[in-house]
């Protein structure tokens, strides 16, 4: 099929950036988003010009390390994909499809379509584990978890990072993605020790990094790639309170 | 040539490690202040092992070329982790766990290495769930575990099909608290490009800045690398797309030895190659093989959908050859299986190059329900991937290039032979021999982590504590930046007309045709060939757009593919060195009656650990030979 593309191209990150008008024929059904990057980058280095810079690496759903606006959506208009996981056949011979970075204030742009999201990391760093250290650790069944518990402690664990909650967030919240991880831990006895700790320094990071506040609009939910729950966000908020009230 | 001293512990094998740990030099917390260590790789094995190492008090460097440690490709390991637990009291036990390793791996494995992995085994699953991973439990509320190819023992950890996931982003959550802490310091978006090497100690790496394009010098008394496997030599294979052996050759060139480089899994279950376009195989985890039953159908060419053959015209060929072991043999097993059944022409799917994986059985006997909550997310990601219902119909699946057990030659303390250079999970060779069990290389990353490596580390280091900073104002730091730098310089001005992709594509059906499931010398030494001149061809009409000091993608590729050049000819000459067949390395002239790896225990057992000797001169092969003190040595046989 014929495509044509409108990407986001900016140099670096004091750059202004601008849309750029790429046409691509001969463009396959079978290919992933990410498949028909390649194929369009392949073309530009031939033809001797700059290909888009787009990050990626599993390619396969698991790293984050992908994320792409897409038609004015995280990763397109498929539920529940990265953009390596998107296949080009949601799309028609002769569509236009835009692709942006993430915009958010807390995820700078580094080169056309590459954003710096350091700041998970940062969130994280201030609270988003269980203090233990390596060899004091109790025999793994001394601590039993109710099945229940652990699965939606699994399900919150989820979250791959890839910031796709920020970017649909009309206030680039990064509410979805801090409740994953606090919900994880507080749903887990090894966790609860530290829980009001870890949300209070979570939460006040959020704000300190330039994340906006959660409005309950759902966004986030609705384009997270690993569908992860409002429900966490719900959690946080307990726990939030919790922690504040004593 | 280089003496190779594995370092083995004396003392009967249940005891080599407590004595070993018992006798081995230590730092005082006071010294380990003063002593820097750097990490290249923040996977399973490196988060752990630096997260380990900064809160025993050493300060640490990491570096990874992803925008964080969370995306290492452990992140993408799905079926599990093996432990000696015996929570199901099915008579697992370490020396169990140890015999499959050593057998699954066909007797190419280091006995007293292996040993100490099932020794460890139950402390790392004791330190993920002390982390919050959220294995897989029972109504009672204690853990519940999983059979895997190989082993008739119930032993492996899980969590869904993203067990990997889970211990890796432990290990990184365990790394970003010591950051917090200040005793780590993480480096992402850097390529590790050179080692730095002083007097004969490894001192530093010279990284590139993949954002600025910047070369910058590091330095540590000690530098760890865990860099993770080399798969992507093949293009195509279940590693991320960046998954690269570029460290591990730097280390190779500066005089570490390689070990068995010839040793690569091709794993069973992947999904089949879709199109020409196609940038990777996605796996499907091993675990599916306890549920799932492998088929082509009885006839050749017989192209009706798979629902509409009756059961008496499917050859279900695992259980046929394999009564004892079924779908659970090993994966080189089931991989050549696989082959030998397409090469025949009973494959099914579009190519003929894929045959069925059906849970038909398992679903009638079980429950869709039950089924789901085992796969259900494998499920998932099959149905987004091809569009086909495994609940409904059966899986397509076929061999991919997946793991490496070669790697950089480590003696017991997983030092390797340059001082001071250490190699941590897969990108050391140690344990998995000639073929890796399934889920025991996260058990090896995290043992290697978070147990074994700070522990030997101290040994080295013992010697370090008057040793000051390292300063990167020397010849040697000046050389291997201007190495380095030049290096890219010359690739960037080839100025041809091939992109780096298609050197990459070329080069992985090269080895994919010679150097894969099965070999033979006359299409090793074409191969060999072949590669060659694909190099020289790469060296003089490679295209890189854009400069040095920027974020350069296709320059990236490039010094990575350059490299892979040069590991592939390492691949291909001990595959042409080792005239047996032994577990994943299948040379067709030695090979049983039925089909199977013939080995040569009289003149290979050994691990070939290769010596650099200079740019494109012919490696020079150094011997560790293998002694089995604790194993009887026989056939491997899963009938
Ligand atoms: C799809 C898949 C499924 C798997 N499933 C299982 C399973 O169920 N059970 C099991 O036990 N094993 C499994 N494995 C194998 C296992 O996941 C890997 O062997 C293991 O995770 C490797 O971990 P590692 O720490 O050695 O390396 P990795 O996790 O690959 O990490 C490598 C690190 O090194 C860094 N790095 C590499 N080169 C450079 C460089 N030049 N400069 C800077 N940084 C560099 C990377 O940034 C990264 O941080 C699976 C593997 C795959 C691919
Ligand atoms: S919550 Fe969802 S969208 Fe947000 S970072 Fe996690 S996986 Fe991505
Ligand atoms: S590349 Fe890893 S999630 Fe898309």
């Amino acid at each position: 099929m014929n495509i044509t593309l409108k990407i986001w191209r900016q140099k670096n990150e004091h750059a202004k950036g601008k849309f750029v008008t790429y046409k691509l024929d001969d463009v396959s059904k079978e290919m992933t988003f990410l498949e028909m990057l390649d194929y369009l980058n392949e073309k530009l280095i031939k033809e001797g010009n700059d290909p888009v810079a787009f990050d990626s690496d599993c390619r396969e759903g698991i790293c984050g390390m992908c994320g792409l606006y897409i038609n004015g959506r995280p990763n397109g208009p498929k539920k529940g994909v990265t953009a390596c996981q998107l296949s080009m056949s949601v799309f028609k011979d002769g569509d236009t499809i835009t692709v942006e970075p993430w915009r958010a204030k807390a995820f700078p742009v580094i080169k056309d379509l590459i954003v710096n999201r350091n700041a998970f990391d940062k969130i994280i760093q201030v609270g988003g584990y269980i203090s233990v250290t390596t060899g004091s650790a109790p025999e793994a069944n001394s601590i039993p978890v109710k099945k229940e518990n652990a699965e939606r402690a699994f399900d919150s664990g989820i979250c791959i990072g890839c910031g796709a909650c920020v970017a649909a967030c009309k206030n680039a919240s990064a509410m979805l993605f801090i409740g994953a991880k606090v919900s994880q831990l507080a749903l887990l006895p090894q966790g609860r020790v530290e829980a009001k700790e870890r949300v209070k320094t979570m939460v006040a990071k959020m704000d300190e990094l330039g994340f906006g506040n959660c409005s309950n609009t759902g966004a986030c939910e609705a384009e997270c790639p690993k569908e992860i729950k409002l429900t966490n966000i719900a959690r946080l908020n307990r726990e939030f309170y919790k922690a504040n009230l004593s | 040539m280089v003496t190779l001293n594995s370092k083995i512990p004396e003392g009967p094998l249940a005891e080599k490690w407590s004595n070993h740990k018992a006798s081995i030099k230590l730092v005082n917390p006071a010294n380990k202040k003063k002593l820097d260590i750097i990490v290249v790789g923040a996977g399973a094995s490196g988060a752990s092992a630096a997260a380990t190492l900064a809160e025993l008090g050493y300060n640490v460097k990491v570096y990874c070329f992803q925008d964080s440690s969370r995306r290492a490709h452990s992140i993408a390991s799905q079926g599990g982790i093996n432990a000696t637990k015996n929570y199901k009291n099915d008579g697992d036990s370490d020396y169990r766990l140890f015999y499959d390793m050593i057998k699954g791996g066909d007797f190419r494995a280091r006995e007293a290495n292996v040993y100490r992995l099932a020794e460890i085994s139950n402390n790392v699953i004791d330190q993920y769930v002390a982390q919050g991973v959220p294995f897989a439990r029972e109504y009672s509320g204690y853990l519940t575990t999983r059979s895997f190819g190989g082993v008739q023992v119930s032993r492996t950890f899980y969590a869904q099909g993203q067990t990997g996931q889970q211990c890796t982003l432990a290990a990184y959550q365990a790394l970003m608290r010591q950051i917090n802490a200040g005793k780590a310091k993480m480096f992402t978006r850097r390529d590790v490009l050179d080692l730095v090497v002083i007097n004969g100690k490894a001192r530093g790496i010279i990284t590139r800045n993949l954002i600025t394009g910047e070369i910058e010098r590091h330095s540590a008394h000690a530098v760890v690398f865990a860099t993770g496997g080399y798969g992507t030599v093949y293009y195509l294979s279940t590693l991320a797309i960046n998954s690269n052996v570029t460290a591990a050759m730097a280390a190779f060139r500066k005089g570490a030895l390689f070990a068995n480089p010839s040793m690569a899994q091709i794993h069973p279950t992947c999904i089949p190659v879709l199109n020409e376009y196609q940038s990777k195989l996605t796996l499907m985890s091993e675990s599916l093989r306890n549920d799932g039953r492998v088929w082509v159908p009885k006839k050749k060419g017989d192209k009706r959908p798979a629902n509409e053959i009756p059961e008496e015209e499917r050859d279900y060929y695992l259980e046929r050859r394999y009564p004892a072991f079924g779908n659970l043999v090993p994966r080189d097993v089931a991989s050549r299986a696989a082959k030998e059944r397409c090469d025949a022409g009973y494959g099914v799917g579009e190519t003929g190059l894929s045959v069925y994986l059906d849970f038909k059985d398992a679903i009638n006997i079980q429950g869709k329900e039950t089924i789901a909550g085992k796969y259900g997310n494998l499920f998932d990601l099959y149905l987004k991937i091809t569009g086909i219902n495994p609940y409904k119909e059966p899986m397509r699946i076929y061999p991919a290039a997946h793991y490496t057990m070669g790697g950089l030659w480590v003696d017991y303390n997983l030092m390797t032979t340059i001082p001071g250079l250490y190699a941590i999970g897969e990108a050391n060779f140690s344990d998995h021999g000639s073929n890796r069990l399934g889920a025991s290389s996260l058990l090896q990353c995290s043992a290697d982590g978070y147990f074994i490596l700070p522990v030997t580390i101290g040994d080295y280091l013992a010697d370090e504590i008057k040793t000051p900073k390292i300063s990167t104002d020397t010849p040697e730091f000046e050389k291997a930046e201007k190495a380095v730098k030049e290096k890219l310089n010359k690739l960037l001005s080839v100025k041809g007309t091939q992109t780096v992709t298609s050197f990459h594509k070329r080069l992985g059906h090269i080895l994919w045709s010679y150097s894969g499931m099965i070999k033979n010398e006359n299409g090793l030494k074409k191969a060999f060939k072949l590669v060659s001149e694909l190099k020289e061809e790469f060296w003089k009409n490679v295209k890189i757009p854009g400069g040095l000091n920027e974020l350069n993608h296709e320059l990236e590729k490039a010094s990575r593919v350059a490299d892979f050049f040069d590991v592939a000819k390492l691949i291909i000459t001990d595959a042409l060195d080792r005239k047996e067949s032994c577990g994943a390395h299948f040379r067709e002239e030695y090979q049983t009656e039925e089909g199977e790896p013939k080995r040569d225990d009289k003149n290979y057992s050994y691990v070939s650990a290769w010596e650099y000797t200079g740019e494109d001169k012919p490696p020079k092969l150094n011997k560790e030979e293998l002694k089995f003190k604790y194993v009887k040595v026989t056939e491997r046989s899963y009938k």
